[in-house]
């Protein structure tokens, strides 16, 4: 079968349609995780996706409805158990460990197809269903609304949380709610690309867009960008080498588009900047100095003081 | 300026406040009142409550005894009358945010939505980075910004609000001399400008002597309120540490010796340089 032909099937076009929706869910929550340092709770609630299918399956026979169910869970466990980052982290890893403990054991109660069980583990994209559709694009819509709403307050409140705190933001709540639509948007995607590769339309396009531009819209316009080229170009390649799976293709592209990045951060746009910043000169003076005394660690700073100070005391 | 405005309503009145922290008490019986413009310096040991002072007057934490009140009104978390400053820290190198999408926060940040651009907004923004002499880098990423330049974002952050009170905690931590006057200075003409109350918390009186109205010193539960000459002599600080304490005037520099920080400073925080000046001078 040519491409073409592959493209007019419609489990095809299913598959296409469903990896679009993630790659924008993902791409659009990536700055976000980011920023608030996330990472791991988006590894975490991805493997606990795991869980909550098996669950599924053995109580419904269905791991979807079971692992969203089971994201909703696990959001408000990690939402409860850790405000600050490496309190959270290791509430995560409690959380991780036990839960794929109950997932391994659950498993061994179902006596259905192991592979409905393994396919969450690596990504069942061409088994997607009309019904899954329907339940994908439910989420994606709600993930974007939500997404909407909270942008400014979940910004505020990751870039600064002390002053967003004073001026009325209600950080603890903008958290948790942001933790709920990281879950929704991971147990979404592990459909697609699986629990394990989840972080590859989660986390490296945003990573890659952030090394790109310090415009938070433009990070987040660029990180769906990378994510959607990611998650339907892997798709496409595996229709023309079938014995690997998409997901596969999936995070080796978006891992390129990473380096990619870092190349261009460190070598193409620095020479494009330095052009703007020698353009305008009235900063230059101030820009010059600052960053000659700040780079120092904080450290040298506080030497200097104490220094000016004891001259002035024995002087 | 000081106590003898009595005509305009005053930003701050605190009557007979106290504050408790974990059944400590800190602070208490406390009268202050702040006229508009005014520069009030806070100061003390570490552990005495000058941070908790501020985050009263952020409405964020209740006063266990008296009253408060910021612009005729109790505190409330949000409000604009009040601008506000947090401990100086730098921001992450890759923050994918520039300075200027920071001052806007400050203007709509608690708002729900993603914001529609509005010019008024826009020139709001502008103005603010403008005052305080940051529209030459405001467009670079903030993470890739010096200490003093962050500083100045967040002055225009503070201000774009156009707050009648100016709460400033620790802000000239890390930042080195230079940066320290710009940073004073640039507060202290913006609230001559604006009439803004200034409430700055510090632990070093000389970067604001020039600046400073008054001070409120807390020490323990006890306090003074008064223009740096009176509240500066050995014998008010001795009665407020309860300890002989000698205030010396070394070339235009006030020195404090003698006085013992709080047994619960944490080691590293914003006390070393007391520390470090005290032993220059014992030696």
């Amino acid at each position: 079968m040519t491409l073409s032909d592959y493209l007019s099937e419609t489990f095809v076009r299913n598959a296409l349609i469903a990896a679009t929706l993630v790659a924008i869910t993902a791409g659009l929550i990536g700055p976000v995780v980011i920023i608030r340092d996330l990472a791991f709770a988006v590894h975490g609630t991805a493997e606990l996706a795991f869980t909550g299918a098996a669950a599924g399956l053995v109580a419904a026979n269905d791991p979807v409805l079971g692992a969203l169910l089971g994201s909703i869970v696990v959001a408000t466990a990690i939402g409860l158990l850790g405000n600050r980052v490496r309190e959270r982290n290791s509430a995560i890893g409690v959380i991780l460990a036990f839960g794929l403990g109950v997932g391994v054991y659950l498993l061994s109660l179902y006596s259905g197809f192991a592979t409905a069980a393994t396919n969450i583990l690596f990504g069942q994209i061409f088994g997607v269903s009309p019904g899954q559709i329907t339940l994908l694009t439910a989420i994606a819509a709600g993930v974007l609304i939500a997404m909407v709403l909270l942008y400014r307050p979940l910004l505020f409140a990751s870039v600064d949380p002390e002053l967003a705190e004073a001026r009325g933001v209600r950080t603890r709540l903008v958290g948790l709610l942001f933790v709920y639509v990281l879950a929704l948007t991971v147990t979404e995607a592990a459909q697609v690309v699986g629990t394990l590769l989840v972080l590859s339309l989660a986390i490296t396009p945003a990573a890659a867009a952030s090394r790109l531009s310090a415009r938070t819209p433009v990070v987040i316009a660029v990180s769906i960008a990378f994510a959607l080229i990611a998650a339907d170009g892997g798709l496409v390649l595996s229709l023309l080498r079938p014995n690997v799976k998409a997901s596969v293709f999936i995070s080796v592209i978006s891992f390129a588009f990473y380096v990619l990045a870092r190349v261009a951060a460190k070598f193409v746009l620095p020479a494009f900047s330095a052009r703007r910043r020698a353009s305008s000169s009235t900063l230059s003076e101030t820009l010059v100095d600052g960053h000659a005394t700040d780079r120092a660690p904080d450290g040298a700073a506080v030497a200097s003081v104490a220094t000016s100070e004891r001259e002035d005391g024995v002087g | 300026m000081g106590d003898t405005v009595s005509s305009v309503r005053p930003t701050v009145v605190l009557r007979g406040a106290g504050l408790a922290l974990g059944g400590r008490p800190l602070w208490q019986h406390l009268d202050l009142t702040v006229a508009p413009g005014e520069f009030v310096a806070v100061l003390g040991p570490n552990g005495s409550g000058k941070t908790s002072l501020i985050k009263v007057l952020l409405g964020l934490i209740p006063l266990s005894s008296g009253s408060v009140q910021v612009s005729g009104v109790p505190p409330r978390r949000g409000s604009s009358d009040i601008g506000y400053i947090p401990q100086q820290k730098s921001f992450d190198r890759d923050l994918p945010i520039r300075g200027i999408d920071l001052v806007r926060l400050g203007l709509d940040g608690h708002r729900w939505g993603i914001g529609l651009p509005s010019r008024r907004r826009r020139r709001r923004v502008e103005e603010a980075i403008a005052s305080v002499g940051a529209a030459g880098f405001a467009r670079f990423p903030i993470g890739n910004l010096s200490g003093g330049e962050q500083q100045r974002l967040r002055v225009a952050q503070a201000l774009v609000g156009n707050p009648q009170l100016l709460l400033c905690d620790e802000p000239l931590l890390s930042l080195d001399l230079k940066h320290q006057r710009e940073v004073v200075e640039l507060i202290s003409d913006q609230r001559r400008a604006s009439a803004i109350s200034v409430l700055f918390v510090t632990h070093e009186i000389n970067p604001i002597m020039s600046v400073v109205d008054r001070v409120v010193y807390l020490v323990g539960t006890r306090w003074a309120v008064g223009t740096p000459a009176e509240i500066f002599t050995s014998a008010r600080l001795s009665e407020l540490y309860q300890t002989d304490v000698e205030v010396l005037d070394v070339g235009g520099r006030i020195v404090v010796v003698g006085a013992p920080d709080s047994p619960h400073a944490e080691a590293g925080s914003s006390h070393y340089h007391h520390a470090l000046g005290q032993e220059a001078i014992i030696r």
